[in-house]
């Protein structure tokens, strides 16, 4: 099913770029013939130094949290060139910002590839964004590493997911607010594919695990007027919220929730894109006490993460939070590098050969990748926001969680995909 | 009952933000013609202008009192620049004026970015104004309340100005004649700058308030600024009175249809209800009386 819907958009993709060449074709011959051709763009391997690309919103609304992966992919970098770069070479970032809009991240992503002849590419935060690059990095037949957590049912041959798809975050979540006790469940989300995929899963698993779904909102992206969604929250005799705005929403979302007179006591909201960074963006007296579900915390032991922690804020400030996403960022440049070094090329299909089984000592703990879905078994970890704006893990997994982006494993998840 | 009690708060919350906005902009907008795309920049400057203060004055409260006047300076010596620079140079060429402006925005947007970093920032708001009071089972959330009542008070000042201050004469004057008021000695230009200086002045307070209910961030100005237009619009170009109206009433429908439906669909039947009005009625509630041919 999934490579038939891959390979008809890849079509599509190719078909509107030769239509696009076409009527541009004053636009100079390189880029026509190489997205025409569909033999993907050869990545430059000459020369003492290979280019990585970086792409990130460092602009609009999603700017408050992708520039965070972008420093932390950065630190990689910089960390892997100074133990000597991969396979003898040094690694060259080249950044590209999406700016927030999803056609510019598909631009940006057929620039780092035709344009500098990147051997693989780190970035993207939305999945609108991730969707909006897939076809070109599947055309081109180039690697994309991906460090967010989503919303699963996706698995591109080209993509590697180093966040948590769906079973290691939501699914544990869901478990944790049902071992609570808080049945009844009220759904908020911004208006787009994460949440209202993610919220699809979470009717299909209240179904099935005798939990209420009482209500179910979403803002456009973007949005900050929150009090009628609110006024809808505190009706709704639910036993908690789950949060799945996205960016700036939150702030407001959370500014209501404290004026309206909730908190964390009377009605908790469990929210899956909030992490270090943005309790700090939206204030931790909106914040104490409330839930969130990752699979890293700023706070989580380990001597990785004391030295994690440590080279970040030496690089960029001793008040800055390091958070899940910007781990998984950090760890998929050393997964790719692992995976060069195992397959002793950069070459884009050897390196997807040598990628099963490949292990990194990461701060979140040890993960490792699964080659069969390109996804990277984690723990899962439920943490509740203190009053110093760190996040504290009430609850985890206990080992990793082998990734199951189709939930094929779960019975009650059958009619989703 | 409590629910649609609730509801019209919410909604006339939401207007009063609105009207707060659209107070500027119908001075700029509305008096002078020009569409001032820049004005949500001047917005984010009075928010901006909020944080600074408060890495001073630790007092919230206190911050939040000074930041009020402080804001109101800073936003509208931003927005006199900004005239005095470019728009006075376009005032016949509306359409030249909304591309500058736009880019001005987009120019404001980065320098926020290079001045503030990226990421949101935050202000503490003070204790009062985080809570509520509950009137009859009706929730009024204190920040609601206290941006409703600078939104009235502002409605009141700028009313004050227009009908009392020999300023507030000259404006209307080059309003409805800019000709005839050049003639009678009036020194537009001059008028000009200080309508804009006002109208900008007023974005700054807005973007202190906003700071008590959203996020404060380089494109904070954006999420607001295409509603206020529309409150200009349908308000009437020009009248203060006609927003008012309009700002409330957008509000109240806005946040009714929202409890019943979504946000999406609410958005779009208020969006439907404009465009049919203005099929209706293309020069806006009030409109203002004027013998002159423009």
């Amino acid at each position: 099913m999934s490579g038939l819907s891959i390979s008809r958009r890849g079509l599509l993709a190719g078909v509107s770029a030769l239509g696009a060449s076409a009527a541009l074709s004053a636009c100079g011959a390189k880029t026509g013939s190489d997205t025409s051709s569909g033999a993907g763009a050869k990545a430059d391997t000459s020369g003492d130094t290979v280019k990585v690309g970086l792409l990130n919103s460092l602009s609009g609304t999603m700017a408050i949290s992708e520039v965070t992966v972008h420093n932390a992919l950065l630190l990689a970098v910089k960390e892997i060139n100074a133990a000597g770069g991969v396979l003898g070479k040094k690694l060259k970032p080249i950044s590209q910002d999406g700016a927030s809009d999803w056609p510019t991240f598909a631009e940006k992503a057929q620039t780092l590839i035709t344009d500098d002849k990147v051997v693989a590419t780190f970035g993207c935060w939305t999945s609108a964004s991730r969707k909006a690059v897939k076809p070109v990095f599947e055309r081109s037949k180039s690697l994309l590493f991906y460090p967010v957590q989503y919303e699963g049912l996706e698995q591109s041959p080209y993509i590697f997911y180093t966040g948590a798809t769906t079973n290691q975050q939501i699914v544990p979540a869901l478990d944790y607010l049902k071992k609570q006790g808080l049945t009844k469940l009220y759904l908020v989300g911004s208006d787009y594919v994460f949440p209202r995929t993610a919220n699809k899963e979470i009717r299909a698993y209240a179904k099935a695990n005798g939990m209420d779904v009482v209500g179910e909102d979403y803002a456009p992206l973007g949005s900050t007027e929150f009090s009628t969604i609110v006024n809808k929250v505190k009706d709704a005799g639910a036993d908690a919220v789950f949060n799945t705005l996205n960016g700036d929403s939150n702030v407001a979302f959370f500014k209501e929730y404290k004026s309206a007179g909730l908190t964390a006591k009377s009605l908790p909201v469990l929210s899956v894109s909030i992490a270090e960074e943005e309790v700090k963006s939206i204030g931790t007296q909106y914040l104490e006490g409330q839930l969130t579900a990752w699979n890293y915390y700023q706070t989580t032991p380990g001597a990785a993460n004391e030295k994690f922690v440590k080279a970040y804020q030496a690089a960029y400030g001793k008040d800055k939070p390091t958070s899940d996403p910007m781990e998984a960022a950090y760890i998929s440049v050393y997964l790719w590098k692992e995976m060069v070094e195992k397959a002793g090329s950069f070459d884009v299909a050897k390196v997807k050969a040598a990628s099963d089984g490949i292990t990194f000592d990461a701060p979140e703990g040890k993960v490792t990748v699964d080659g069969a879905t390109q996804h990277v078994y984690k723990t899962a970890r439920i943490g509740k926001v203190g009053s110093d704006g760190l996040i504290e893990e009430v609850w985890n997994s206990g080992k990793p969680i082998k990734p199951d982006p189709y939930l094929k494993g779960y019975s009650w998840a059958s009619g989703l995909s | 009952m409590t629910v649609i009690l609730n509801q019209s708060f919410t909604g006339i919350s939401i207007g009063a933000v609105l009207l707060l906005i659209a107070l500027g902009l119908t001075l700029t907008f509305g008096q002078m013609g020009v569409i001032n795309m820049a004005h949500g920049e001047f917005i984010m400057a009075g928010a901006y202008t909020t944080y600074v203060l408060q890495k001073s004055i630790s007092s919230a409260g206190l911050s939040l009192l000074v930041a009020l006047p402080l804001a109101f300076l800073v936003a509208g010596a931003m927005g006199a620049l900004l005239e005095w620079l470019l728009i006075r140079r376009l005032y016949t060429r509306p359409l030249d004026t909304l591309l500058v402006t736009w880019g001005v925005s987009l120019m404001l947007q980065q320098l926020a970015r290079d001045i503030f970093g990226a990421p949101n920032v935050q202000t503490h708001a003070p204790d009062l104004l985080i809570g509520n009071v509950s009137v009859a089972g009706v929730t009024l959330a204190n920040n609601r309340l206290f941006i409703l009542g600078l939104a009235l008070l502002c409605v009141l000042g700028l009313t004050l100005i227009l009908r009392l201050t020999s300023l507030g004469r000259r404006i209307r004057a080059v309003v409805q004649n800019r000709d005839l008021a050049e003639v009678s000695g009036i020194a537009t230009e001059r008028v000009d700058r200080t309508t804009f200086f006002i109208g900008s002045g007023l974005a700054g307070v807005a973007g202190v308030a906003l700071t008590l209910v959203g996020p404060i961030g380089p494109t904070m100005g954006t999420n607001y600024i295409v509603d206020a237009f529309l409150v200009v619009v349908v308000g009437g170009i020009g009248q203060l009175k006609g927003s008012v109206i309009t700002a409330f009433g957008l509000g109240v429908l806005q946040s009714v249809l929202e409890y019943s439906t979504t946000v999406s669909v609410a958005k779009v039947v208020v969006l439907v209800a404009i465009v049919a009005f203005l099929q209706w009625r293309p020069q806006g509630l009030y409109t203002l009386r004027t013998r002159s041919l423009a």
